[in-house]
């Protein structure tokens, strides 16, 4: 009795695909028509005279590229009208029913991007520094990408992390403390680790064990650790900001011979160790997830905890276990504000970067490569202020403040596509 | 192995629902469970695999007292169980669902999947199972997702295999598939534990029958019995098993379905081309696999469903487009197919629910205000002649059994002035007392010129009830035949493959 299945039936392991149909999405097209539109309205209503400086070297490079100088707003119109169309060829393949290619809005963005740069830097005596941006946009992102992978690592395992903001300040706040008193930039960093493990701890209690709804008390651990961080800030570390709050910092490791590379050397391999640690993490936390018995389980109790039950994984274990790790991650990246950045501990530093992670983890749909790479565009925009500031942009500052969060909500509500959360993400494990 | 289970007590609260229960299942014997819903099955197997802890009793394998605190110990001691809802995560393939809690990892931590993949294959080709170790799981019928399960439970080296209802979801074909592998299993000298309801497989494989009633073993059967005598003491008294109905009286009046199509979020068109017409006085049973479109097609029906395209029409006035409340207006009544989420709100009370549908106007509503007493008598005199076993009118719905929660909804769609009825699964869950009673209802409606479309996945239900039988299947009509159609002919129609001397509209 070897065959049981019947010869009637249709392949047996044939998927169950029922039939579909291509459905029109304007969406993504709509989106470039207002952008373009929006450009072309900026341009008109206040057109800048002049030049645009572009530098693109630094003066530890093989070879130094010349400045480039091109005639402002006729850069900006040209793209402009390539932007116009890519919306209408976006429109076309809508109409078409097949969706735009990605490299179509990847080259929208670039457009738009230089189309903006070249408008905000007419005229301006200084160069607007392209390495600038780039190695800004990488240190600005440090803390959003290690809170984006500790986000992944927590929602595959099922537990939301709205703490992540908490864990970063936590981070923050120890590490300038035990920074400064130890004179080690090392200790304050695993000081950081222990900090955002703290505060995973807490969540874990609330949101594993007593299964009090995750976002609510994510909410409150990030006043918590606000509320706490302040009072301690202003107590005791303002009136000893010399012993208690002056941390060493990190300093920059250049990679021997790449670090020399023009345009994208300095921004990537004269960094802090922190950086350098960002892509391994990285590249660890998708090995991990995807590669190992600890991820596969993992993943199983963020999807379908009873089936992980019965087949006798621990499902409360595995989340804390996952929250530990998640914590220590996002410390890390509290970390960046005061052992790598400005070495000392402020009121509320990180201001809002944790939430800007949990938008990088719904971006890069709880995937940590792409929640990383999300976490460098966010990163972008808000480096992007500063340049801007540089130059002398005509744009009122309270604007490019928001830019980052503009850039956030457009990428998150107009790009994201199609993704799937894990199934069991921000639900309670409640065996009947 | 040899199982044996002693005493076994399980209390939630006040409720007793395993009341020292005794069973013993041999190696190489397939040995039935047999209960209705909520007769305590489920639990006692769920105190078997470690998922609940008994108050009383022990668990005994080839003699041993067994402490089981997880399924992991259960499982370790080569328990291996079939779920009802199959615990299989839906986005992992084949070969991660099979190795998930006891991974086989290469250096480095790395997942060891070609371990997995070979297992998979072995135990495949034992059986002839045909599973792709690397096909996603979601993305498999539920057939071959229950052929998952049980290469899950094997691949732990089982002896013992619990199969919790396993037929529920699968067609005529795919359970005499599975029967023919449980045989295949028993023979290999597993012990298998076999729960069910359904009467007819359980005579056709069982070699030893235990039913149990309110959490009681009432006694061991011989597969020999007939029906009648399963039946009754299963439910503890005699039972009709037939629907008692004349020939059909048709009207003139009519539900015209012509070309429907209901297309999904994601552009999957889940109701493909689907025609037909109801007229007064008849039953049209939607027969099929769950899954394959009738929820769809009844929640189109009713105005729920998004993208519909094609006509409904009721007596000639077109439904399509229109707002659930107006076609709820033009005089169509509906059960849905979960009354927990989409029939009842569990936390109001039963005259609450009752008069959920005309909140908007007289006589349960003046000047915004509820009218309490006319709200209270209607409750009352429905609960009446529903016959809903309560307390009273204030009991919330959430508290009551499965087949009182249906009586309440059923008392609120016929209390309408109807014009088409549309009942999905409304026995599914419900005790055989309660089916009796929703039966007649259905064919009191039917008799009194209403259009019916009833979903069933029952065969012997849709056989029972149906003038005529529409079997559906991935979205299509396969045919629409008398309910006098021999049940192999129904069977393969629900795994899509018409039969030649039938219409697509046999009418």
């Amino acid at each position: 009795m070897t065959a049981v299945t019947t010869d009637v039936r249709p392949a047996p392991d044939a998927p169950v695909q029922p039939r579909t149909v291509a459905t029109t999405s304007y969406k993504t097209p709509t989106i470039l028509a207002v952008v373009s539109v929006l450009l072309a309205v900026l341009l008109l209503a206040q057109p800048h005279a002049g030049d645009a400086r572009f530098a693109l070297s630094s003066g530890a490079d093989f070879f130094q590229i010349p400045v480039v100088v091109v005639p402002a707003m006729a850069t900006a119109w040209v793209c402009v009208a390539l932007m116009a169309l890519l919306t209408a060829f976006a429109f076309l393949r809508a109409r078409g029913k097949r969706r735009v290619p990605g490299w179509a809005a990847a080259l929208f963005a670039v457009l738009g991007l230089v189309a903006f740069l070249a408008w905000a830097a007419a005229g301006s005596p200084r160069d607007l520094s392209v390495v600038g941006l780039i190695s800004g946009a990488i240190a600005l992102s440090i803390p959003i990408v290690y809170g984006a992978l500790g986000g992944v690592i927590g929602e595959r395992a099922g537990v939301v992390n709205i703490a992540i903001e908490g864990q970063l300040l936590a981070g923050a706040f120890t590490s300038a403390l035990v920074g400064s008193i130890t004179g080690s930039p090392w200790a304050g960093l695993l000081a950081a680790v222990v900090a955002g493990i703290l505060v995973s701890l807490v969540l874990g209690v609330f949101a594993i064990t007593y299964r009090v709804n995750q976002v609510i008390v994510g909410v409150v651990l990030n006043v918590l650790v606000i509320g706490l961080t302040s009072f301690l800030y202003s107590q005791l570390l303002v009136p000893n900001a010399e012993t208690l709050n002056n941390t060493p910092r990190f300093e920059r490791i250049g990679i021997p011979l790449l670090e020399r590379i023009p345009i994208i050397g300095q921004a990537l391999f004269n960094q802090t160790v922190v950086v350098y640690l960002m892509v391994v993490a990285t590249f660890a936390v998708w090995y991990g997830l995807s590669r190992t018995r600890w991820g596969l389980r993992l993943r199983s109790v963020g999807e379908h905890p009873k089936a992980a039950d019965t087949v006798g994984i621990k499902v409360e274990a595995t989340r804390y276990r996952a929250l530990i790790i998640a914590g220590g991650v996002a410390g890390i990246g509290g970390a960046f504000y005061t052992v790598v950045s400005i070495g000392q501990f402020g009121k509320e530093m990180t201001a809002g970067a944790g939430f800007i992670a949990l938008a990088a983890v719904i971006f890069g749909k709880w995937d940590p490569v792409r929640a990383a790479l999300a976490g460098l565009l966010f990163g972008f925009a808000s480096n992007l202020q500063n340049i801007l500031n540089v130059v002398g942009a005509p744009v009122p500052s309270q604007f490019m403040l928001m830019l980052p969060y503009l850039v956030t909500i457009f990428a998150v509500a107009g790009l994201v596509g199609k993704s799937r959360a894990p199934a069991a993400s921000g639900e309670p494990y409640v065996k009947e | 192995m040899r199982l044996e289970l002693k005493g076994i007590t399980k209390r939630f609260g006040a409720l007793v629902a395993n009341d020292h229960i005794d069973l013993v299942v041999e190696p190489g014997e397939i040995h039935c469970l047999l209960g209705e819903n909520g007769a305590g099955k489920s639990t006692l197997m769920n105190v078997l695999y470690g998922l609940y802890t008994a108050d009383e009793g022990e668990i005994l394998l080839d003699g041993a007292v067994q402490r089981f605190t997880g399924p992991g110990d259960a499982m370790a001691a080569g328990i291996g169980m079939v779920h009802q809802h199959f615990m299989l995560v839906p986005v992992f393939t084949v070969a991660e669902n099979v190795m998930l809690g006891h991974e086989h990892t290469r250096s480095g931590g790395r997942l060891d999947l070609e371990a997995a993949r070979t297992q998979v294959r072995e135990i495949s080709a034992r059986f002839g199972f045909h599973v792709d170790p690397d096909a996603v799981v979601e993305d498999l019928p539920v057939g071959v997702q229950q052929r998952v399960e049980i290469i899950k439970a094997l691949a732990r080296d089982a002896d013992v295999l619990v199969f919790d209802e396993p037929t529920a979801v699968l067609t005529p074909q795919e359970t005499d598939e599975l029967m023919a592998i449980m045989r295949q299993l028993r023979d290999e000298g597993a012990a298998i534990v076999f729960i069910t309801h359904k009467l007819r497989e359980v005579r056709e494989v069982a070699d030893r029958i235990t039913v149990i009633r309110h959490g009681k073993v009432v006694g061991e059967a011989s597969p020999a019995a007939s029906d009648t005598e399963l039946a009754s003491l299963m439910v503890g008294r005699a039972v009709e098993l037939t629907v008692a109905k004349d020939e059909p009286v048709l009207r003139d009046n009519a539900l015209e379905v012509e070309h429907l199509q209901v297309t999904g979020p994601d552009g999957q068109v889940l109701v493909d081309d689907v025609s037909f017409t109801v007229r007064g006085g008849e039953v049209l049973v939607v027969a099929g696999v769950q899954g394959n479109g009738q929820t769809e097609l009844t929640e189109a029906l009713v105005g729920l469903q998004e993208n519909v395209t094609g006509s409904i029409r009721l007596d000639g006035r077109e439904l399509v487009g229109r707002s659930v409340r107006q076609v709820l207006d033009a005089g169509v009544g509906f059960v849905p197919e979960d009354r927990n989420t989409d029939g009842l709100v569990g936390e109001f009370t039963i005259a609450e629910n009752l008069m959920l549908d005309r909140a908007d106007g007289a006589p349960f509503v003046r000047g915004g205000s509820l009218q309490l007493a006319t709200r209270d008598a209607f409750a009352r005199e429905k609960v009446a002649e529903f016959d809903v076993r309560t307390q009273g009118i204030d009991t919330k719905v959430g508290r009551l059994s499965g087949g009182n929660q249906q009586k309440v909804v059923l008392a609120r769609e016929l209390s309408r002035e109807l014009r088409l009825f549309v009942a999905a699964q409304p026995t599914r869950g419900v005790d055989v007392g309660s089916i009796e009673f929703i039966h007649k209802r259905v064919v009191e409606t039917r008799d009194a010129g209403v259009p019916v479309v009833v979903v069933s996945t029952e065969l012997d239900e849709a056989v029972a009830l149906a003038d005529r039988i529409m079997v559906m299947y991935r979205g299509r009509v396969v045919g629409i035949v008398p309910s006098t159609t021999p049940r192999d002919v129904l069977g393969l129609m629900m795994a899509g493959i018409a039969p030649e001397n039938t219409e697509g509209d046999a009418a």
